[in-house]
């Protein structure tokens, strides 16, 4: 046998590290190319009344235009999506994994769970106008696009629920049972604590998917215009990339207030996503 | 003469004949057993992994179970608290008479039972929680408890282990910041906090040095006048040190059992023999 040459291996391997951060900064390139465009677009439509002025056509009074109507509306629709969703979500994970793992039941429904996830969004909006706003009866308001988001989004709270639950060692499990846990206190009082962290990554998933979904609340009736804020479920309502894409396509004069609207809804996903990092940090902590 | 050719998966011995298994060679008998074990037999899927085991185990004493690599005796261990319940395709038939109770029967709750015979692993395997917290968990599970109370049962659980003084500044620290020695007897007095009748120990210092490793012995030493305990150990001067008696398992079976002194200074079989002296395993 002949020895491999050490400084082959190093050349490869500082080859290997180069191609790897060469794909990361081209990626924060994009990403900060893109970032930029869109700000420099809105700079000179970045104004406190953006956020209290409701939405306008006139282009005389491009100035005045704002998003109230669309950021409620976006908070309701993404809210309420999210206390549907995860509940659910994070049930349906739960008993797959720890309930029904080898089934049979269980290998179908994750084979209809996967799928589903790559479905395109605009087919779950003409599900949503056929089964929520039709059938139902519910009319083009918050609950009827909730539910259907709540739809779009389970498969990926599904999924994450499944990894992050799977992630926790057996050998907890097993500690929890045999001092003579029932299957639902070692769930509730070991695993779950334990995979927290991973079920909340699963929500932070939730919620920007949700919130930047546009063809199915089109499909959905989400108008733009709306001059009143939404009061609840039962309310029409628009949201931040409907009002967005509405505000691009009336003409060029109103490009800088539609980029302002990218970087309101890219503020609120930061937001969400700060939050969902300091509740996970104190989570960790609180583990012991 | 035609014979079908055997399908897939299918044994070309049809019908096969009952396996014979060799009678244990047990030199003492123990009145009254803990726990007994008759004709006891494991199955993951289609291996077995226990065959036809009949054991007595006496109460308030320390019984070792010895024998090479993948001979059962985890399997037989978990078999005494139902653990082997949660592994898929794992079938147990005879009877685990736990205080002369089948285990196994249709009105024993594995809860209820796996609450009174604690389960000490190889690998120590603390929650990922305060060390406070570790030992309060199992209280919980089954009592409604004051946090004085809670404390009080900690503390005393604690120094049962003999751990109290190394952790008494560090209790609201997570538990897996402590060494490997330490984090076994936290899982042990995790066991006692509950006051278990029964302490099933699977090999509980393979993964600890010798000073880890007497701790734990000691530990042993002042239970075994108040719990019956099984151990599993590779280990034959820790059998040797700790268990009244020894049983010596090999492919599945039960070869021997007696007093552990007797049966290391003049073992009846051949196979434990061969075994204690070293000649395989
Ligand atoms: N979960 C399982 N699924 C399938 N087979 C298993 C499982 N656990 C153990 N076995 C098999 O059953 C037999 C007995 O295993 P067991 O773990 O009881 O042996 P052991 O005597 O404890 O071995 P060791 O000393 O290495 O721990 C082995 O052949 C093993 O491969
Ligand atoms: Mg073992």
């Amino acid at each position: 046998m002949r020895p491999k040459s050490l400084r082959v291996r190093k050349a490869k391997e500082a080859a290997y590290l180069a191609g790897f951060v060469l794909a990361v900064l081209a990626a924060l390139a994009v990403l900060g190319v893109l970032l930029w465009s869109i700000v420099a677009q809105a700079w000179p439509q970045l104004r406190w009344s953006l956020l209290t002025n409701y939405p306008l056509t006139d282009s005389t009074r491009v100035s005045e235009a704002g998003y109230a109507s669309a950021i409620v509306g976006t908070l309701w629709v993404v809210g309420l999506t999210l206390a549907l969703s995860l509940p659910l979500g994070i049930g349906a994970g739960i008993y797959l994994e720890e309930y029904a793992r080898q089934s049979r039941i269980s290998r179908v429904l994750q084979a209809g769970v996967t799928n589903l996830a790559g479905v395109p969004s605009v087919v779950f909006g003409l599900l949503g106008l056929a089964l929520f706003v039709r059938a139902f009866g519910l009319g083009k308001v918050v609950l009827a696009a909730s539910l259907t988001l709540t739809i779009l989004v389970f498969p990926y709270v599904v999924i994450t629920t499944r990894e992050a639950i799977r992630a926790v060692p057996q050998s907890i499990r097993d500690g929890s049972l045999a001092l003579g846990a029932t299957k639902w206190q070692t769930i509730r009082k070991q695993v779950l604590p334990a995979a927290a962290p991973g079920l909340l990554t699963g929500s932070i998933i939730a919620a920007a998917r949700a919130m930047g979904e546009t063809a199915p609340l089109i499909v959905l009736g989400s108008i733009p215009l709306m001059q009143f804020l939404p009061w609840g479920p039962d309310s029409l309502f628009v949201v931040m990339p409907v009002q967005i894409y509405a505000y691009f396509k009336t003409g060029p004069a109103w490009h800088g207030v539609a980029a302002a609207g990218m970087v309101i809804l890219l503020l609120i996903l930061f937001a969400v996503n700060g939050a969902a990092v300091v509740l996970r940090n104190r989570l960790q902590r609180q583990r012991w | 003469m035609f014979r079908r050719p055997a399908a897939r998966g299918e044994s070309t011995v049809t019908e096969a004949e009952p396996e014979r298994i060799p009678e244990p060679a047990v030199s003492v008998v123990i009145e009254d057993p803990a726990i007994e074990s008759k004709n006891l037999s494991v199955w993951y899927r289609r291996k077995q992994a226990i065959k036809d085991v009949s054991l007595r185990i006496p109460r308030r004493k320390t019984t070792a179970i010895i024998g090479p690599s993948g001979c059962g005796k985890s399997t037989y261990l978990r078999a005494i608290n139902r653990m082997n319940d949660t592994i898929l395709g794992c079938r147990t038939t005879g009877e685990m008479l736990v205080e002369k109770e089948d285990a196994y029967g249709p009105n024993v709750d594995p809860v209820l039972l796996r609450r009174k015979i604690g389960l000490i692993f190889q690998k120590p395997n603390p929650f990922p929680k305060s060390v406070f917290r570790n030992i309060a968990f199992g209280i919980q599970l089954h009592y409604r408890a004051n946090s004085g109370e809670l404390e009080g049962i900690v503390k005393s659980a604690l120094e049962q282990a003999n751990l109290w003084d190394e952790v008494k500044d560090r209790l609201d620290e997570s538990a897996l910041g402590l060494s490997g020695g330490q984090q076994q007897r936290l899982c042990i007095a995790r066991a006692l906090a509950i006051e278990p009748e029964f302490l099933l120990m699977d090999e509980p210092c393979s993964a600890l040095d010798p000073v880890a490793t007497a701790k734990i012995e000691d530990l042993m030493f002042e239970l075994r006048k108040e719990v019956t305990i099984v151990i599993v150990t590779h280990n034959m001067q820790q059998a040797a040190r700790v268990a009244d008696y020894t049983a010596f398992m090999y492919l599945g079976r039960l070869v021997e059992f007696n007093r552990t002194r007797d049966l290391f200074e003049k073992p009846r079989e051949e196979l434990t023999e061969n075994y204690i002296t070293g000649r395989f395993g």
